[in-house]
């Protein structure tokens, strides 16, 4: 990538906030569909931090894949989902707050101390293919990556059967005790809920 | 083409901070759709670390956008599965709350 090192110390900066500010607001938010845009805006900014590491690929299957599919398919499901209830208090939220953000916290720090201090064997900058990458994938995908490809795509058409078959309603065409056919009209309304909370 | 300019380790902070945001999601959440967002919250974290070190340590064979791809594929076929999954929760116990989702509890 040609642009200019200011340029591209900018748009980090930029594309960093974004992600880190949309992270947060994506686990802080009240409101579950705002977490979900500010989710597609966390998903393209990380599409232009692979942009900023040439790998222009990537960054457009990120945008297909992420933006395209997974979030609309978080949207769909907060549509399916979405009922206002009121959450029962925990008694001891605030202990597992402080628990939980400590934990992660030392986890942060620990994480960015080996960051720092590790002396990382870069590689210099003239063996890099830059623009190329889209190519060299290709080959690897189709080379010595080109198990774990057919691996994946086995993987997809069984997450895709898994999907249906969990969401999918059980419709009987006849009723199991008495053998009387069901009117499938009334199923969406008769459902009672299956397993009731017993607390 | 000049890869200098930023450092790696800005990379690896910014995904070291994303994937414990990740965490305090995953952990803190009641509603189950957010927690799912945890965790692609985590693994787009893990993205850009492998992304980073294929840019610039193995910058000629770059296997780590290889890995990427292969990591986007299993978030798409785990998110499907995961809201599949929170659908038919949703029919049998009517809410997302993820403290009522005790059925494993003995």
């Amino acid at each position: 990538m040609s642009i200019a090192i200011t340029t591209q110390f900018i748009c980090f900066t930029a594309l960093s906030l974004v992600v880190i500010i949309g992270a947060l607001g994506v686990v802080l938010l009240e409101s579950i569909v705002y977490s979900a845009f500010l989710l597609g805006g966390v998903f393209l900014s990380v599409a232009g931090l692979y942009l900023l590491l040439n790998a222009s690929f990537v960054a457009a299957a990120q945008v297909l894949v992420y933006v395209g599919a997974v979030n609309v398919l978080i949207i769909f499901a907060i549509m399916l989902v979405n009922k206002k209830e009121d959450l029962k208090p925990i008694n001891d939220i605030k202990s597992r707050r402080v628990i939980s953000t400590s934990i992660c916290l030392t986890l942060l720090s620990l994480l960015i101390r080996v960051d720092l201090t590790n002396v990382w064997s870069l590689s210099s900058p003239q063996y890099s293919i830059g623009e190329e990458s889209t190519i060299r994938i290709g080959e690897h995908l189709f080379s010595d990556y080109l198990l774990p490809f057919e691996v994946a795509s086995v993987l997809l058409l069984m997450a895709m059967i898994g999907a249906i078959v969990l969401a999918r309603r059980d419709v009987m065409s006849k009723d199991i005790s008495t053998g009387l056919p069901v009117d499938q009209e009334l199923i969406e309304k008769s459902s009672e809920p299956l397993l009731t909370n017993k607390n | 083409m000049n890869l200098e300019s930023i450092p790696l380790q800005a990379f690896l902070i910014v995904s070291s901070a994303l994937f414990c945001i990740g965490i305090w999601g995953l952990l803190n959440s009641r509603n189950a759709v957010r927690v799912l967002m945890s965790i692609e919250l985590m693994l787009n974290a893990v993205n850009i670390n492998l992304m980073a070190f294929s840019s610039y340590i193995d910058n000629n064979l770059i296997q780590g956008q290889v890995f990427t791809i292969f990591v986007i594929t299993v978030a798409a076929a785990e998110a499907a599965v995961g809201l599949a999954i929170l659908l038919s929760l949703y029919r049998n116990r009517v809410t997302v709350d993820m403290e009522s989702f005790n059925l494993l509890k003995w």
